[in-house]
């Protein structure tokens, strides 16, 4: 066998103190199987080498968190034994390449973390970053990848419920394709990964091993360049039509106690798989990789345990009951193969041909992966804003805005992904949270994803606090009690200390959000080196965030539902423009702080509104983002048809007042006669409430303005998508 | 009613319809996996449901129409026991041509997933009974091959027999169906076969149940 070089090393994007570190827990030079193995596994993606020292510091318990971060996807209890199992996981290089795989592989491998767990998928969600409308390859690029998470996550037939789309010029050479699966389990059915015992067989199955994918994981680790393109065959294929029998033949093999551990192979393929089940075990694992099936003739072992071949999974099953197994995946005529056993010896150890291929302490690939403390500077902090001209008329404005990259319809998008299969969907894409009912109850889960990178940009502590703030609003907004999120981490080169501080900040922010709301990460995703030619994203923390409604019956949802309800805001107004879509589309200014978070007003607000929808008083609420209060009000009366007459109630900038991004506000519409309840009611919260006016006819009016077209409004809306992918 | 739901590798429907079976007649039905040569003898109902059958590959519904069961469903629809293919079963329905015509790639060449406007065109079927004749119903749509076609006389002669059961609302056809064409039975009416998902639209929180009438109809005609 080939004794690998340093040369060898750096060409698998190892470092010469990576590579020296090899020789010490090796000693011995390593073999180019043993050398691939350790480059996936020390690979940014798979060892979170530069992130780990920070994400130790997230809050990741309550008293309903069943598993926090470490396996393969988070569980939290809701009650009745039902546990709900979710992560969210960035497939952003692949999809850059080749966008329709890229996708679709991106969801295949969410559901497989979420399935593996032992819960059968009931809702999809995606957050997708792509580059400026203009760009060349913007169009191609939506609707790749759009395509390949309605291919994938339709033919799994699991409802793909909510999401969230930006544009902007800095995902030009690298966008972000964040997918995340919720699955429903029960608490006494979950399965972890640990490769426990001596003598267990390790079973392969799913699809055959292909030659597609090798070292996807370390693509994944670096930046690129304008010759990334030719990465192309990193790129794997999908075949949801796999995953989908898999998903069934796995839940009917969990239905039995029959599995000690389960892990999918994702990123690293087998490689992963094995070495965190035996690492988690305190196992060691022995494989004869004759026993692999193998799509090609003549896989060498570095191509075997390299491969990133979708639609498989690793099973440490108990002895004798390999027969029993191996029926169920027959019979949904999958690949099933013993391939190994686990043993005593801590040692991952490969044989081939009658040889010893690789022999590599588990320890050394898993637990004593290098881990670095990156050199980081604090983020400057954005200057303030200046003088913003009072707008001339807010319905011209708005009119603009609604039909703007990042407000305007999504619809394009949403329907091509099947969002009511499964029959438990009470609220489609569109509305603040996704609703999905667990079936056969009369309980629901909402879920929703979030995170407003510019505001990232300005300031990296108070963008994570607002990404977690923002995903807690929208799943109370619909009336749910937030439980927990994930995380996705999308960043830019950690070796440079500027791109590090944003992320060691963010964290920091997410954190202190999610101390302060209760609303711990149990599961998560880092995804760095998002750069091309030098040139970062902005800094990308996706939050998805997980509520829970005991009774679904009571929900709210955005339309205004009849004239002469009175319109009311929750929350206090300071007009505050900086980093706001009005100073970035009207005035081309990405100018100005984010807006505060006081988590504390935050809290108490939604909790008021939440109160209220639990209460059966409120079936009518929204939350108030991108594009403030007017845009919040013309998403209510474009999704309803009707329209309102809208005052400010006090003195000042109509501009920060109207379009103003200042937090923890909600929109709420109420019979007239509930409104003096409802004020007395906040007063005695310390809620700021006030009544802006009343909805009906067919336009809407600021302030005794000429009111702007319900109809225009949405037509403008509705439009802008589908011709920018129509050009 | 005693009904079976076909399941076929990759079916993603069959647990939706069988819980409208089940609401509509208070027991399960029978799930009958695709490799089986045989159903029981008392059946009232057979079931194909929606999804993505053998992966979509080859044609939609290509395989699916050669499988075990299929020889047994074939053999039951002819001797007259009724059933409704909904999607992907609509595709099996016509890949073993016991209904006309074929489904095609949507004409957008995408997939579409949405609630669309029909009008019952025939609601003197066993199928459609409890819908008054030409009332707008509207249920969801979710496919990427849904755009009915069939040669001129194979429309006209549905369109003369009455075998139209649902079309489209003109401007609201998602696919390119000829003559807005959502679902047909059979000359017999014991067969239909329709895109539209009516067991996603049985009960107020699905946001409607337009689709609940197919289901009591048959309770209704079988029972």
């Amino acid at each position: 066998m080939t004794e690998a070089t340093l040369t060898h090393a750096i060409d698998h994007g190892l470092s010469e103190d990576e590579w020296k570190h090899i020789l010490r827990v090796m000693n011995r030079a390593p073999n180019l199987t043993e050398l691939g193995i350790f480059s996936v596994m020390w690979s940014e993606h798979c060892s979170y080498k530069s992130s780990r020292v920070h994400l130790k510091k997230l809050p990741t318990s309550a008293p309903w968190v069943i598993q926090g971060p470490g396996e393969n996807a988070g569980v939290i209890d809701i009650g009745d034994g039902d546990a709900i199992i979710f992560k969210m996981e960035s497939h952003n290089h692949p999809s850059f390449i080749e966008p329709y795989q890229g996708a679709a592989t991106g969801v295949g491998g969410i559901m497989r973390d979420v399935f593996t767990m032992g819960a059968r998928p009931i809702a999809m969600l995606n957050a997708l970053r792509f580059g400026d409308p203009k760009h060349p390859k913007t169009q191609h690029l939506v609707s790749g990848v759009v395509a390949g998470i309605g291919g994938y996550g339709n033919c799994m037939g699991v409802p793909t419920v909510a999401g969230e789309v930006n544009f902007h010029k800095a995902y030009n050479g690298n966008i972000l394709v964040n997918a995340m699966c919720v699955g429903l389990a029960r608490t006494d059915k979950i399965f972890l990964s640990a490769a426990k015992g001596s003598g267990n067989p390790v079973v392969y199955v799913g699809s055959k091993t292909g030659r597609d994918g090798i070292h996807g994981a370390t693509m994944a680790s670096a930046e690129f360049d304008d010759a990334s393109e030719e990465k192309r065959p990193t790129v794997q294929v999908g075949d949801p039509f796999t995953e989908k029998l898999l998903l069934e033949a796995c839940l009917e093999l969990m239905a039995t106690d029959a599995i000690v551990g389960i892990q999918d192979m994702g990123a690293a393929g087998l490689t992963s798989s094995s070495c965190e089940m035996a690492d988690k075990g305190g196992s060691g694992i022995e494989l004869n990789l004759d026993k692999v099936p193998c799509r090609e003739k003549g896989m060498t072992p570095y191509e075997m345990m390299l491969s990133e071949s979708q639609e498989r999974m690793l099973m440490v099953l108990k002895p004798g009951r390999e027969a029993e197994a191996e029926k169920i995946f027959r019979k949904w005529e999958l690949d099933f193969a013993v391939i190994g056993i686990t043993t005593d010896t801590k040692r991952l150890v490969l044989t081939f041909k009658g040889e010893t291929v690789a022999d590599i302490p588990v320890a050394a690939l898993a637990d004593e992966a290098p881990l670095y403390e990156r050199p980081w500077v604090e983020p400057a902090h954005a200057k303030p804003l200046g003088a913003v001209a009072e707008c001339a008329s807010v319905g011209a404005a708005l009119q603009a805005l609604v039909a703007s990259p990042d407000l305007a319809s999504r619809r394009w998008i949403y329907e091509q992904y099947d969002s009511t299969v499964m029959a438990d969907t009470v609220q489609k894409p569109g509305g603040d949270a996704a609703i999905v009912r667990i079936h056969r109850s009369n309980k629901a889960i909402a879920v929703k994803c979030d995170v407003t990178p510019r505001y990232v940009q300005a300031d990296p502590f108070a963008g994570g606090q607002q990404a977690v703030a923002e995903t807690w609003r929208n799943l109370t907004a619909v009336g749910a009690t937030p439980l927990a999120i994930t995380d996705n981490l999308n960043f830019g080169n950690p070796q440079r200390p500027e791109i590090m501080g944003q992320f060691v900040m963010a964290v920091r922010g997410i954190g202190d959000a999610c101390r302060a709301l209760d609303f711990p990460v149990v599961s998560g995703n880092v995804s760095l080196y998002n750069e091309t030619n030098g040139q970062a994203i902005l800094p990308t923390p996706a939050i998805g965030g997980v509520g829970l409604m005991k009774d679904v019956t009571k929900h709210a949802s955005v339309p205004f539902k009849g004239e002469g309800h009175a319109v009311m805001l929750i929350g206090d107004t300071k007009g505050h423009l900086g980093q706001s879509i009005y100073v970035r589309e009207m005035l081309g200014r990405e100018e100005g702080p984010a807006p505060a978070i006081d988590l504390k007003v935050e809290r108490r607000n939604g909790d008021f509104v939440r109160g209220l929808i639990e209460a059966g008083r409120l079936t009518t609420v929204h939350d108030v983002s991108d594009g403030g209060l007017a845009v919040a009000l013309a998403e209510m009366a474009m999704s309803s048809g009707i329209g309102a007459r809208v005052t400010m109630p006090s003195t000042g900038s109509r501009t920060g007042f109207w379009f103003g991004e200042d937090q923890a506000r909600y929109v709420l519409a109420v019979p007239a006669g509930d409104v003096e309840r409802i004020l007395s009611d906040a007063k005695l919260a310390g809620v700021p409430a006030v009544k802006l006016g009343e909805t009906g006819g067919t336009s809407l009016q600021f302030d005794g303005e000429a009111g702007v077209s319900v109809k225009a409004l949405k037509a403008a809306h509705e439009e802008w998508l589908p011709k920018l992918m129509a050009g | 009613m005693r009904a079976a739901v076909i399941v076929f590798p990759a079916s993603n429907c069959d647990r939706d319809v069988a819980m409208a079976l089940e609401r509509a007649t208070g027991k399960a039905p029978l799930m009958a996996w695709h490799g089986e040569a045989s159903l029981p003898d008392q059946l009232d109902l057979i079931v194909l449901p929606g999804g993505f059958s053998y992966g979509d590959y080859l044609r939609c519904g290509a395989m699916a129409a050669h499988s075990p069961i299929m020889r047994e469903v074939i053999a039951r629809a002819k001797k007259g026991t009724p059933v409704l293919g909904i999607c992907n079963g609509f595709q099996i329905l016509c890949e073993t041509g016991l209904l006309p015509g074929v489904l095609m790639r949507n004409a957008s060449l995408k997939f579409v997933s949405r609630s669309v406007a029909m009008t019952v065109e025939g609601a003197n079927t066993m199928f459609t009974a409890r819908y008054a004749p030409g009332q707008t119903v509207r249920i969801p749509v979710a496919h990427g091959d849904g755009n009915y076609f069939a040669d001129k006389a194979t429309l006209d002669r549905l369109e003369g027999e009455g075998q139209v059961a649902f079309r489209y609302v003109q401007g609201d056809n998602p696919n390119g169906a000829a003559r807005n064409i959502a679902g047909i039975v059979n000359d017999r009416r014991t067969i239909m076969g329709m895109m539209p998902h009516p067991e996603r639209v049985c009960e107020p929180l699905h946001g409607g149940t337009d689709g609940k009438m197919i289901f009591d109809s048959l309770v209704s005609a079988l029972s």
